[in-house]
């Protein structure tokens, strides 16, 4: 179905563009788009992994910051009272505006990696910590009377119970991490750095080469639908088995 | 604080030791919780070694909430529970909790093996141990299932396989039998029966059958609400065999009417200003 609606939409866009006679620099006609995207692949493809990394690496970053954070707290009270105010401040900050200070602070490719970082680490935290605490208490029980360690609660219980909270959580982590990674790109960019795909967009904006603006947001697109779409995967995989949001609704 | 002593001695048919003695006894035991709910209050009771002990009681009156004194799970707020061995060589205790509380992101075979497994048993150490406690409550075919794969009713034999896994000597099942079939029910009373005779373990069951405590136990407390305690005891000869003769004997069916009595009277008094519909 959303492929058929895609198709209607693309004929729907090269309809007004034959239509209308508009231009190139008002609106590309999608095969003009296509040819500026195979035209100019070699640019745009190293753009793209430029992009790539710096989401991925960002998202890894906040997979393990988050995640290890998401255990301290679990394990100290007085430690997630006091820190967690401090990620939500980070949070709610929009990133645009922190950027520019970090360009300030770090190199460039630094500052757009930790801007990534530092979007895709919040629902990391809060839904790792989050699925950490809400252990059925039965369950907490039977391990007491069983006389689990800490150590066995943790990796048998605490972690497991956790797993959907942080897979959900990484799921938003990915597409945050790649705006945040566009985002300071776009802030990076104007500044004359980066070769990110957002810089493509910037510069291609300048020069009012607008196929070659669409080509570069319609790989940003598909880089935010592939993140997406692995990222669903792997928590489909993790929790096929057990997990009722895995469950098939058709049964 | 013996106030049934009417325990009659024990004869040698019993192949278990000295059993009869309190393990285990609760003196004016009370339980508030933080919202203000009393749930017991002046609670005395013991339970004692090798018994089948049922706690019946209407719904709501702290039968369970005493299960986890009983377990340790949770502290008293007035009262004292008194141990008769020291911590260290205390039962290992099997728990069935009301709900079946099986970790779903485990197998049949896992949650199972969970008890051993925090002992530091492997899989294949534990394996037969785990096969027989899953034969005992007729899953032996479901072990690589999932939990939300199986009904209602399989959930808690699994739960109850996992308490019978580490052969407890203080067996403690809230309604374990409450979401089964009558078939199920009465064939599980009986491996249960059997299981007790053969591990000379003590059980505490919770139940709200009159029948069902009746051809089980060798002893009932009958529980009156608001506040929890025990309105009245009714000793069953412990000596009687628990077959399908004694099921449809008078003698049960007399026992089943003064238990039945006992338990009316303890929520007549408790009805007060509440009014059980
Ligand atoms: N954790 C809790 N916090 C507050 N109140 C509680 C808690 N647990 C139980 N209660 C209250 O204590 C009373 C006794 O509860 P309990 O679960 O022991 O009853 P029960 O005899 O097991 O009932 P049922 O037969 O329905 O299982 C109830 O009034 C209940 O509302
Ligand atoms: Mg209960």
């Amino acid at each position: 179905m959303p492929l058929v609606v895609g198709a209607v939409v693309v004929v729907a866009w090269d309809l007004l563009v034959r239509l209308n006679n508009l231009p190139p620099y008002v609106l590309p006609s999608p095969e003009a788009v296509l040819a500026t995207l195979v035209k100019d692949w070699s640019v745009l493809f190293a753009s793209l992994l430029v992009t790539l990394r710096i989401t991925v690496l960002a998202l890894l970053a906040a997979v393990t910051g988050g995640g290890l954070l998401a255990l301290v707290f679990a394990s100290a009270r007085i430690v997630e009272l006091s820190l967690f105010p401090i990620a939500v401040l980070l949070q709610v900050t929009p990133i645009i505006a922190i950027a520019p200070l970090m360009l300030i602070y770090l190199q460039p490719d630094t500052a757009v990696l930790v801007c990534a970082f530092i979007v895709a680490f919040f629902p990391i935290l809060s839904n790792t910590t989050m699925g950490l605490n809400s252990v059925d208490p039965n369950l907490r029980d039977l391990f007491a009377l069983s006389g689990a360690s800490r150590l066995q609660s943790l990796l048998l219980l605490r972690l497991p119970a956790a797993l959907p909270y942080f897979l959900s959580g990484l799921r938003i982590a990915g597409g945050l991490a790649l705006i945040g990674a566009i985002v300071a790109e776009i802030a990076a960019g104007s500044a004359g750095q980066g070769s990110g795909l957002a810089f493509r967009v910037v510069e291609s904006a300048y020069r009012l080469n607008i196929p070659r603006m669409f080509a570069a947001l319609l790989l940003i697109s598909l880089t935010g639908i592939f993140i997406h779409g692995a990222l669903s995967l792997l928590s489909w995989l993790a929790l096929r088995r057990w997990h009722e949001s895995a469950l098939d609704p058709g049964r | 604080m013996t106030g049934a002593g009417d325990r009659r001695p024990v004869g040698g048919g019993a192949s278990r030791g000295a059993h009869g003695d309190p393990i285990l006894t609760l003196r004016g035991v009370g339980k508030a919780f933080d919202n203000g709910v009393t749930a017991l209050s002046g609670l005395d009771m013991e339970i004692r070694d090798g018994e089948f002990l049922s706690l019946l009681g209407p719904s709501g009156c702290g039968k369970s909430t005493a299960l986890r004194l009983i377990a340790g799970l949770s502290a008293p707020t007035s009262g004292v529970i008194d141990h008769a061995r020291p911590a260290a060589e205390r039962h290992s205790i099997g728990f069935v909790f009301q709900e079946p509380t099986l970790m779903p992101w485990a197998s049949v075979f896992g949650n199972v093996h969970l008890p051993l497994r925090l002992k530091g048993q492997s899989r294949r150490a534990a394996e037969p141990a785990i096969e027989e406690a899953l034969e005992r409550v007729g899953l032996a075919g479901f072990r690589d299932a999932y939990p939300r794969e199986l009904s209602g009713g399989m959930k808690m034999r699994v739960s109850i396989a996992r308490a019978l896994v580490t052969r407890p000597s203080l067996l403690l099942m809230d309604e374990p039998f409450a979401a089964l079939d009558e078939i199920t029910r009465f064939k599980l009373n009986n491996d249960l029966l059997a299981l007790w005779k053969q591990l000379g373990c003590t059980v505490v069951f919770v139940t709200h059958s009159v029948f069902e405590s009746v051809f089980l136990s060798t002893r009932i407390l009958v529980f009156r609400a608001r506040p929890g305690q025990v309105a009245a005891e009714i000793a069953i000869d412990p000596h009687v065999p628990r077959d399908e003769a004694f099921r449809t004997s008078a003698d049960y069916a007399g026992m089943c009417r003064r238990t039945s009595q006992a338990l009316a009277a303890a929520m007549g008094e408790s009805a007060g200003g509440g009014g059980l519909a």
